[in-house]
């Protein structure tokens, strides 16, 4: 069981920038004549971290940097991190698409991935010859798909279409034609980047009933994905990349936990000058800040559906001239608004105005009450009695719920995902027996 | 050394740094059945929906031999070496066909298969070998016209026609042929992942080839012309000669052979190993 399947030892990969042109072929030039006098490589000294948001000085970047880690056998390894940490680069140099510019990595087995679906299919042939061509490609001998033909058949569902060319499939029967080949490689290793898998909800359910089997037979598999929920469900172990470095590589409660607190800053955390805040009414009511805060009061990004949330909102009062009602209108992924709370029932300034000064206000979300899922918080601030003015601001700060597989939440002893509604409140229920048979 | 002992038990190593001679025959033998695929899907997918099918490879070559006879021996007046000039036309045209598309089938190698290559890995070289033995059956059916011509013009038009030990020469010649186009092929595929020029080049390059290789002329013609050189230097002369010395008993079987066979040698090794580095990087830079 301890048997290591993948090492990845200081693996790096460095991508050039911008257009190939003239300019680098003078760099290939240059590059050659340090190699044929015995010199590294110029330019593998002038990568910069990668960074989408900043525009770097040099044309080189590195994708991955020194990234080691191994796998052991029957190991479910959750990979995450934010778009362009590098998951996809690891991936691409795991199944050999491209070679590392640093580093060795050791594998053992038959890999195989399931973002290569459908790869090679030939839209002129019939759907029986594309099974053989894509399963030769995916490194399935003839006889060792002829066996499996009827099973792969049986699977895709568009027995009927075998023998027309698959340009004139569905879209919906191409993807299964194309699943159900990669489903019947039976690899030791299995590779699954959600991130790249294109198909619909369907599909990318398919492709997590595979994963868990393949897990559930002891085989190892490498999940690469943004759905939180799914990587702690499904992983028994978690490396979060950060701009091309491991950040961390630990249990999957504790990489999630990091991953949440990483940008937490700057997703689930917002701050307003005094001068330029929103304000109304002559600027008497500035907004001053919103967070998000786990129960001890830290600024965080993701929480379980069993952790409380509190979400705390400041404004300044410049005058004693009004009462005020501040308003967090609850909201998912889509704008849809799950529901609204008012600090008003509380508020000891209830039909008083308030006097100058800075007030903060905090909203507690009880435990088990919210269903799995990124929030959205607008903030709204108006007079009680109401006039029709407020200030307010949309999307002030997000913040994202996931779900465990640990039975002492709501979801009690039901093991498959919880079905999908708004929120997920903890009620109470009765259960008697009112007669004997 | 520690990390000698582990290195035994793993299936696969991935380096960063690799020998240019570390070329793995072993791994495009296990997937010969996906060469035999690739085979049929180019030669299946190219007639698909088309009424004549495989018998476009007959008109093809028909109609260039007509125009040849037009231009080169109705108009030029260039002599044919004593053979049937449709049949010295149509031998030609076989052969050079069968280079033609070899060449240009494997030079374009990574640009065409961007697709798969980005997606999945197999070893590369599977697809040229596999474009090359497609080539190699469409090459079967014209060669099998030109048969088929030869006895037609010995039965109807008193054409000698001969049958001896030299038509086992084809069998070596077809592949060196084979060899030579897969060498070119992939040196250009590996320059043109990275700059496009090759590609460019390429397709009037071949074009070009053609008239300084016997094919529409025979040898014997610029036996005394100045510019003999430029055919004299290349080796596809010698192998268009020997190949019509192999069908006809006609031409000239020249020593020179070893030259193209030692040139061959040369760019195929040159193309491996050019493709052998290229290959673990291209689709950073395609």
């Amino acid at each position: 069981m301890d048997e290591v399947v993948i090492r990845v030892e200081n693996v790096s990969k460095q991508y050039r920038l911008g257009q190939v042109g003239t300019g680098t072929m003078s760099h290939d030039l240059n590059r050659w004549w340090h190699s044929i006098r015995g010199k590294e490589d110029p330019y593998l000294l002038v990568g910069e971290e990668n960074d989408r948001t900043v525009t770097g000085k040099s044309d080189y970047v590195w994708s991955l940097r020194d990234i080691n880690f191994e796998i052991k056998r029957g190991e479910v390894l959750g990979i995450i991190g934010k778009n362009g940490a590098g998951k996809s680069t690891l991936l691409k140099i795991l199944s050999r698409v491209t070679q590392p510019t640093t580093g060795n990595l050791f594998i053992k087995g038959r890999i195989a991935s399931l973002l290569e679906v459908g790869t090679g299919f030939h839209p002129e042939l019939s759907g029986r010859e594309n099974v053989f061509l894509n399963g030769a490609i995916l490194g399935m001998s003839k006889k060792e798909i002829r066996s499996k033909f009827d099973e792969i058949i049986d699977f895709s569902g568009v027995e009927r279409y075998i023998d027309t060319p698959v340009k004139r499939y569905s879209s919906g029967m191409y993807v299964r034609l194309a699943f159900a080949v990669a489903a019947h490689l039976e690899p030791e290793i299995l590779i699954v980047d959600e991130v790249l898998a294109v198909g619909d909800a369907e599909f990318q359910k398919k492709c997590l009933g595979k994963m868990s089997y393949v897990a559930g037979q002891g085989r190892t598999v490498l999940f690469v994905s943004h759905n939180l929920s799914a990587v702690q469900t499904l992983c028994t172990r978690a490396i979060l990349l950060n701009k091309g470095s491991v950040r961390i590589d630990s249990t999957v409660e504790r990489a999630l936990d990091e991953y949440g607190s990483m940008d937490a800053k700057k997703y689930s955390e917002r701050f307003w000058e005094k001068e330029s805040a929103p304000a109304f009414h002559d600027k008497i009511v500035r907004l001053h800040s919103i967070r998000v805060l786990n129960k001890e009061g830290q600024v965080k990004n993701l929480f379980d559906v069993k952790d409380s949330i509190t979400i705390e909102a400041g404004y300044w009062v410049m005058e004693e001239k009004y009462s005020l009602n501040v308003h967090l209108y609850i909201k998912n992924n889509v704008g849809q608004t799950l529901f609204v709370s008012m600090d008003n029932l509380d508020s000891p300034w209830k039909d008083k105005k308030q006097p100058p000064g800075l007030y903060l206000v905090r909203c507690e979300v009880p435990p088990n009450f919210l269903n799995e899922g990124i929030i959205k918080i607008e903030y709204l601030i108006c007079l009680n009695p109401h006039t029709g003015m407020n200030v307010c601001v949309d999307d002030a700060v997000t913040f994202q719920v996931i779900d465990d597989k640990n039975t002492n939440g709501v979801r009690g002893n039901w093991q498959l995902p919880w079905p999908s509604a708004q929120i997920r409140p903890r009620l109470e229920w009765k259960i008697e027996r009112v007669q004997n048979s | 050394m520690k990390s000698r002992e582990v290195t035994s038990h793993w299936d696969l190593i991935i380096r960063s740094k690799s020998s240019v001679f570390d070329l793995d025959f072993k791994s495009i033998w296990k997937y010969r059945d996906l060469i035999m695929l690739f085979v049929r899907r180019d030669f299946v997918a190219n007639y698909k929906q088309t009424i004549l099918g495989p018998l476009w490879h007959f008109i093809q070559p028909l109609i260039t031999t007509g125009i040849y006879l037009l231009v080169f021996t109705k108009i030029a007046k260039i002599p044919t070496d004593g053979i049937n000039s449709v049949l010295f036309y149509m031998s030609g045209i076989t052969l050079w066909n069968y280079f033609s598309s070899c060449l240009t089938g494997t030079s374009n190698t990574f640009g065409s298969n961007a697709g798969i290559f980005g997606k999945v890995y197999f070893p590369r070289l599977v697809s040229p070998i596999s474009s090359i033995i497609s080539n190699l059956m469409k090459f079967g059916i014209q060669f099998l016209m030109l048969v088929l011509m030869m006895i037609c013009f010995s039965v109807f038009k008193g054409e000698p026609f001969y049958l001896g030990l030299s038509w086992l020469l084809i069998i070596p010649l077809l592949i060196v042929m084979a060899v030579l186009g897969l060498g070119l092929g992939i040196i250009i595929s590996s320059l043109t992942t990275k700059y496009r020029d090759f590609a460019v080049l390429i397709g009037f390059g071949v074009q070009l080839l053609m008239y300084a290789t016997p094919v529409v002329y025979p040898l014997s013609f610029i036996a005394d012309k100045s510019y003999k050189f430029l055919i004299v230097i290349n080796p596809l002369t010698y192998l268009m000669e020997a190949f019509r010395f192999a069908i006809f008993h006609h031409g000239i079987l020249s020593i020179y052979l070893i030259y193209s066979l030692g040139f061959t040698c040369v760019m195929l090794i040159m193309g491996l190993i050019m493709f052998n580095k290229v290959e673990r990087t291209f689709m950073d830079t395609v």
